[in-house]
């Protein structure tokens, strides 16, 4: 137990991972559905600290990741036009379109500003009036509400110059194409805490029923993921399939109300293409008809484009659970976090960056480029 | 970017009708809206994602999260300067004189 003495309370993780190798008695495949719960699981070696038969499995719960080139192409084009400010998070920067990246659109000269908030967006238009200032409103359920109150805020304001180029997805459906996929070896989830703590657990049961597969909702320090391990673990020994709470600190059944009223009023549910998966029906939102003004695939009409995807890259089987970054030919030589082919290699919750990030290589030291980071 | 981080409530006012707040994250301040939880009070914690509070935390938790957070990385990636993030992880340094748009710094 090498990394255990890095955990915040040792005495316990030690405490949860003997009672989690003593109740194991068969093999499980169990898949946390969140890029940050991957990371936390990479870092602090998690995934060797627990049994051999306890393998975890990463899911698509990156939404850099799996928004797809058509929506990251149509970014592009509008993000180069003159009379466009064009806001974004952070992390969308490099992402790959076909061919270039907002990073480089700016370079280039367009626009292209990176805000904390949606609202941030918003009051660049309040300041620019003279401009089109489009959000790039990318996300789960943690992010939908904040950009859902920004589309009603700019309603309710009168600000006209404001649009939200929408790609959200929802986690419920994804969870579901997983299980229908005829190669699906996932048998239980650790579900997304901070997605929880919106949206409640009341999706769920449903889902947990009709595949007999457990859910436990889990928190992201390397206790909470050892605790929902352990919940799970046990469930599926003794032959269960229930939702399961293993984050109450942060997620209460109903979720949050005001946030789900305003995500009903501003979205409606849509199917939605993602990025090396394909379209998952009923996977996503888009503004609804009452709100079709603000919506910037509406205001500026981006069609023609074509879009093409590197063939190396397997991120949708990465996505999918189906393939370990690192049994991808192109990891660590053709793709690296400065030279990225994927989205899954690019953004920070994505399971190719952690593993090269964390060294996670159980892979030829030939295959290494020098060290990524100091 | 889908990762809350947890923060606690110093200040709230009422700015053009809506509740707004300034909220501490381990020594980062930032504007954060608090429609989606209206009764939420100064020197409490919340989750706040993108600029909005969106459940309420104990101190603790709060806290410990935080320190997590912070050894990830984490506070970096969504405080720091994110573009000079892109382009550290492009290989490019980074200086003032490239003219990084005011919101990018706040
Ligand atoms: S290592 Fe790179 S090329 Fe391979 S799946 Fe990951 S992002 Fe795609």
């Amino acid at each position: 137990m090498k990394y255990i003495d890095e955990f915040h309370n040792p005495e316990l993780a030690r405490r949860l991972l003997d009672e989690i190798h003593s109740t194991v008695t068969r093999p499980w495949a169990l898949m946390e559905v969140c890029g940050g719960q991957t990371h936390t699981i990479i870092r602090h070696g998690i995934d060797q600290l627990l049994p051999e038969q306890v393998e975890l499995i990463h899911g698509p719960g990156c939404p850099v990741c799996v928004t797809p080139l058509e929506v990251i192409d149509k970014a592009l084009e509008i993000a180069s036009r003159p009379d466009v400010v064009f806001c974004s998070f952070g992390d969308m920067l490099r992402v790959p379109g076909t061919g270039r990246d907002l990073f480089q659109v700016r370079s280039e000269g367009g626009d292209v500003r990176v805000v904390y908030s949606p609202l941030d967006a918003l009051r660049i238009a309040q300041q620019n009036p003279d401009k089109q200032v489009v959000f790039f409103g990318i996300g789960f359920e943690t992010t939908a509400p904040p950009n859902a109150m920004t589309v009603y805020q700019a309603r309710r304001l009168g600000i006209r110059n404001f649009s939200l180029l929408v790609s959200h997805v929802r986690v419920p459906p994804a969870i579901e194409a997983i299980m229908r996929s005829p190669s699906c070896r996932v048998q239980a989830f650790l579900a997304a805490g901070h997605v929880c703590s919106v949206m409640g657990t009341g999706e769920y049961p449903e889902l947990a029923g009709r595949y007999r597969v457990p859910i436990v909702v889990t928190g992201f320090e390397p206790l909470d993921i050892l605790e929902g391990v352990r919940r799970t673990v046990l469930q599926l020994e003794r032959g269960e399939h229930t939702v399961d709470n293993a984050y109450p600190r942060a997620v209460r059944a109903e979720g949050n109300p005001a946030a789900k009223a305003m995500l009903e009023d501003v979205f409606e549910v849509t199917d939605r293409a993602w990025r090396g998966i394909g379209v998952i029906p009923q996977s996503g939102w888009r503004l609804s008809s009452r709100y079709r003004e603000f919506d910037a695939e509406h205001r500026f009409s981006v069609t023609g484009i074509r879009t093409l995807e590197p063939a190396a890259c397997r991120s949708g089987e990465v996505l999918q659970g189906l393939l370990k970054p690192h049994e991808c030919e192109a990891f660590g030589t053709a793709c690296t976090p400065r030279s990225p082919l994927g989205a899954t290699m690019v953004s920070s919750e994505g399971a190719c960056a952690a593993y090269y990030l964390y060294r996670r290589l159980d892979v030829a030291p030939a295959r290494m480029e020098a060290s990524p980071v100091g | 970017m889908c990762l809350a981080v947890p923060g606690r409530v110093l200040e709230i006012e009422e700015r053009d009708g809506t509740r707004m707040a300034s909220v501490d994250f381990g020594g980062v301040v930032k504007d954060v809206c608090l429609e989606y939880l209206p009764d939420l009070q100064v020197g409490e914690y919340a989750i706040v994602h993108v600029g909005f509070a969106l459940q309420r935390l104990d101190e603790e938790s709060a806290l410990r999260t935080l320190e997590l957070f912070a050894d990830l990385g984490m506070l970096q990636e969504e405080f720091g300067d994110p573009w000079a993030l892109a382009a550290e992880a492009q290989g490019h340094s980074w200086s003032d004189e490239d003219g990084a748009p005011q919101e990018a710094r706040q």
